[in-house]
């Protein structure tokens, strides 16, 4: 809501006074603009203005209005405020608009989800396919007017469930062959189709190299069932020998379409479901969707609460960046030793978070103008005997252990080199854009909660690197331990809601993005609210998602081991990339 | 890059010695108290573990703090009598939070009537759907429904459970969260004096 500021508000107005239009519905902000002027505006944002980082892309489906609308959220990497534009378009197939990645690199993957989800063409876009779903899968299910098997209601709560609600399981109710829907002119009785002709067409579209011996490429499918992917996730690669000719990753695996689900919850509702996007560090979900909402509802959280949750947020970077650099030693090659001994310093922080919110990993915490319950006394004890005892000797022994190690520093430096000008372009955020040597945070950039009133340093280091990556976590825990025993010693008395507990909020009509530095980078939360009990729209900016778009070009041209050692470096969480 | 020739593998290596070396230093000092007994268990998860810190489950078990939460259960309240009464009104506010939607009531009327009345005819959770946020104990406006602690909940059938199924007793519920209990209690108490006082 509050993304721009008044002075180059008017800077802009004067500046484009024939292509932008200021968004007057009540409570948006920003800027329209036409779609035929869509690429002439971004390369002067980009260029003249500094809006170099593309943050997020997403399409909103306003039915009743018969518009579609493509919303781009930009930064400056220098920090302060973005900036939000809009294109409108009519409802109509086939929807057109003009694709940004040729300036923006980091549009392409969202680009693809926007058109999987909800059909918008990005003419121009290099390779635009389905990216979720499947190829072949009919419809695009982010379209109000689309409706899943065993639909029931547009909005929870369900009336089935209360006052006569006669328990009968959804597989009961619809009968086989009712839930079934196929693309257009598809017969399936005469038919058949290849859903991978797309992914292997666009694999073979690449730059050959002509010189030296002519070999045959050969294409060659890592996971989707393979330990080193970290979850369901599948890459397909192009090989001349060892060496990397192309690279598409293949994700959707895990997809359960989480913003559809989050349309039809109410607004409460959605908050253990964000838990389960990235679910190795529920915390920092659950405030990334708290300050969008707050934002809408124009609430403003208790004193106490907010050093909980920053406390809490911290206490999930520490445990998220501890799996991540295990996992990436796995990765690597060393099997367990690593991983378990990070694990243990986890297992201790996640016993807090389970005495605190009830639960190691699904911890639902966060309210909208508080959190759930105040720190029992017990768990206040633990995290001072871990933060100011334990946890500074422990990471001091992690790093002993690992980081002079010979074979994790041939193997990491000036192995999959992300330069700083690469890393901006392909929109990559959080420990992989700071340890190409971009002190982006948006905890500093873009201060929210009381990070402006804390002492902490922006890591960052100069090579981009795999080994980099991995210093920029050991170097993050570091400073998220100085964070969280600033925190313990400010700790202000008093309650922890600032708003009567409500089943059901009232939340004004608007849009609001809410963004927070999750441990895996900028994670956001784009919500509009039309007034009624569940979100009109709400669109995840999921960190881990958008790392991918550089994880191809930072392979082509390494060998098909540094695969696995990349992906490791990047910490993808399959539950967040697939949504 | 390389110019430490194996010095870095080696101090690594010194760590490994030491952790190993720690567990059998540790069991040793605890002359094998330190594996089945409360105080090993929790020494083994504090500020001062080192060494191996598994527990051996199901022989061992971690005792799990107040907050913790898996599926609801239903408080009855039980009088010297024997009567029991469940708490549970049956006014749909935990179905209406609930984000999967795995609750299911149906709302009793009186025979004669046709009114509601504030008994719940029957009260179904699918534990197989249930995500154990907890909400619906949250928002109970009379602490009728409750996050329990039992977390074994294996079984080689569907989970559905339904209001026998699901009730509990007060005591019970006393026994898992003893600081919440009495906090909800007196909430309680002091509602009923107020509305006593304004002649209710």
């Amino acid at each position: 809501m509050d993304t721009i500021a008044p002075s180059p508000a008017q800077d802009l107005s004067t500046r484009f006074p024939d292509i932008l239009t200021p968004d007057i519905r009540p409570g948006y902000s920003g800027w329209m603009v036409d779609s035929s002027n869509l690429l002439t505006f971004a390369c002067d944002l980009r260029d003249s203005l500094g809006y170099d980082y593309l943050s997020s892309i997403t399409a909103v489906d306003y039915l009743p209005e018969g518009k579609m609308e493509v919303v781009y959220h930009v930064y400056k990497t220098t920090g302060g405020p973005g900036l939000t534009f809009k294109v409108q378009i009519p409802r109509a197939d086939p929807m057109e608009i003009p694709s940004l990645v040729s300036i923006y690199p980091g549009a392409e993957l969202q680009e693809r989800e926007a058109w999987d989800l909800f059909g918008i063409i990005f003419t121009g876009h290099p390779d635009l396919r389905r990216i979720l779903m499947w190829e072949g899968f009919a419809g695009h299910p982010m379209r109000k007017d689309w409706h899943e098997p065993y639909f029931e209601e547009e909005a929870k709560p369900l009336k089935s469930r209360w006052p006569e609600g006669k328990m009968l399981p959804a597989e009961n109710k619809n009968k086989y062959k009712d839930n079934i829907a196929y693309p257009k002119g598809f017969n399936p009785e005469s038919q058949t189709f290849d859903p991978e002709k797309a992914l292997y067409e666009s694999l073979r579209n690449y730059q050959k190299d002509e010189i030296g011996l002519t070999t045959d490429h050969v294409i060659v499918n890592l996971g989707p069932q393979h330990p080193s992917t970290h979850g369901v996730f599948r890459v397909a690669v192009v090989l001349d020998g060892e060496k990397i000719v192309n690279l598409k990753p293949v994700m959707g695996y895990l997809h359960r379409n989480h913003e559809k689900i989050g349309e039809r919850n109410t607004f409460i509702m959605n908050i253990p479901y964000t838990d389960r996007l990235d679910y190795l560090s529920s915390m920092s979900n659950n405030f990334g969707y708290a300050l969008a909402v707050e934002k809408l509802m124009n609430v403003k959280p208790t004193e106490r609460a907010e050093y909980i949750r920053v406390m809490m947020a911290e206490m999930t970077r520490i445990a998220n960046h501890l799996m991540a650099i295990g996992a990436l030693l796995n990765d690597l090659g060393a099997y367990f030793t690593p991983m378990l001994y990070a694990l243990e310093e986890r297992e201790l922080l996640l016993d807090i978070f389970e005495a605190v919110s009830g639960s190691r990993m699904m911890c639902n915490y966060f309210r909208f103008g508080g959190v759930a319950r105040d720190i029992p006394d017990s768990a206040l004890q633990k995290i001072k005997d871990l933060f100011f005892e334990r946890l500074p000797r422990k990471i001091e022994e992690l790093d002993r252990f690992l980081s002079e190690n010979e074979i994790i520093r041939s193997r990491g430096i000036g192995q999959g080199v992300l330069t700083a000008e690469d890393a901006i372009k392909y929109s990559a955020a959080g420990p992989l854009l700071r340890a190409s040597g971009i002190p982006y945070d948006v905890r500093r950039a873009d201060p929210y909660s009381i990070y402006d009133r804390l002492e902490f340093d922006v890591v960052t280091r100069t090579n981009g690197d795999i080994y980099d990556r991995l210093m920029v976590r050991f170097d993050e825990i570091l400073q998220s331990i100085r964070i969280v025993q600033q925190v313990i010693k400010q700790l202000p008395d008093g309650p922890v809601m600032a708003l009567k507990p409500m089943y059901q909020v009232r939340v004004p009509p608007g849009e609001a993005y809410g963004r927070v530095e999750g441990p895996k980078g900028e994670l956001g939360f784009y919500v509009i609210s039309n007034g009624k009990p569940s979100p009109w729209r709400y669109h995840v900016r999921a960190p881990s998602f958008i790392n991918l778009t550089s994880f191809g070009p930072i392979c082509i041209g390494q060998k098909v081991a540094d695969v696995v050692a990349v992906l490791g470096s990047i910490d993808i969480v399959l539950g967040e990339v697939d949504r | 890059m390389n110019d430490m020739y194996g010095k870095g593998i080696i101090k690594g290596l010194g760590v490994s010695l030491k952790r190993f070396l720690e567990t059998y230093f540790d069991d040793l000092i605890w002359l094998g108290k330190r594996y089945r007994t409360d105080k090993g268990i929790a020494h083994r998860g504090s500020k001062n573990a080192r060494g191996i810190f598994t527990v051996q489950y199901p022989e061992e078990r971690i005792p799990v703090p107040e907050e913790f939460r898996f599926v609801p259960f239903l408080v009855y309240d039980e009088d010297p009598g024997g009567e029991k009464t469940l708490r549970c009104t049956s006014c749909g506010i935990c179905a209406k939070v609930c984000p999967p939607q795995c609750i299911w009531i149906v709302r009793s009327t009186d025979p004669v009537t046709g009114r509601p009345i504030p008994d719940p005819a029957q009260f179904v959770i699918d534990a197989d759907i249930c995500m154990n946020c907890g909400l619906c104990a949250e928002f109970c406006p009379f602490d009728a429904i409750k996050m329990d602690h039992d977390y074994e909940l294996a079984s080689s059938h569907r989970n559905v459970f339904d209001e026998t199924m699901l009730s509990k007793s007060a005591k019970y519920y006393q026994s898992i969260r003893p600081i919440n209990a009495v906090r909800e209690d007196t909430a309680r108490a002091a509602k009923a004096a107020s509305r006593v006082d304004q002649g209710d």
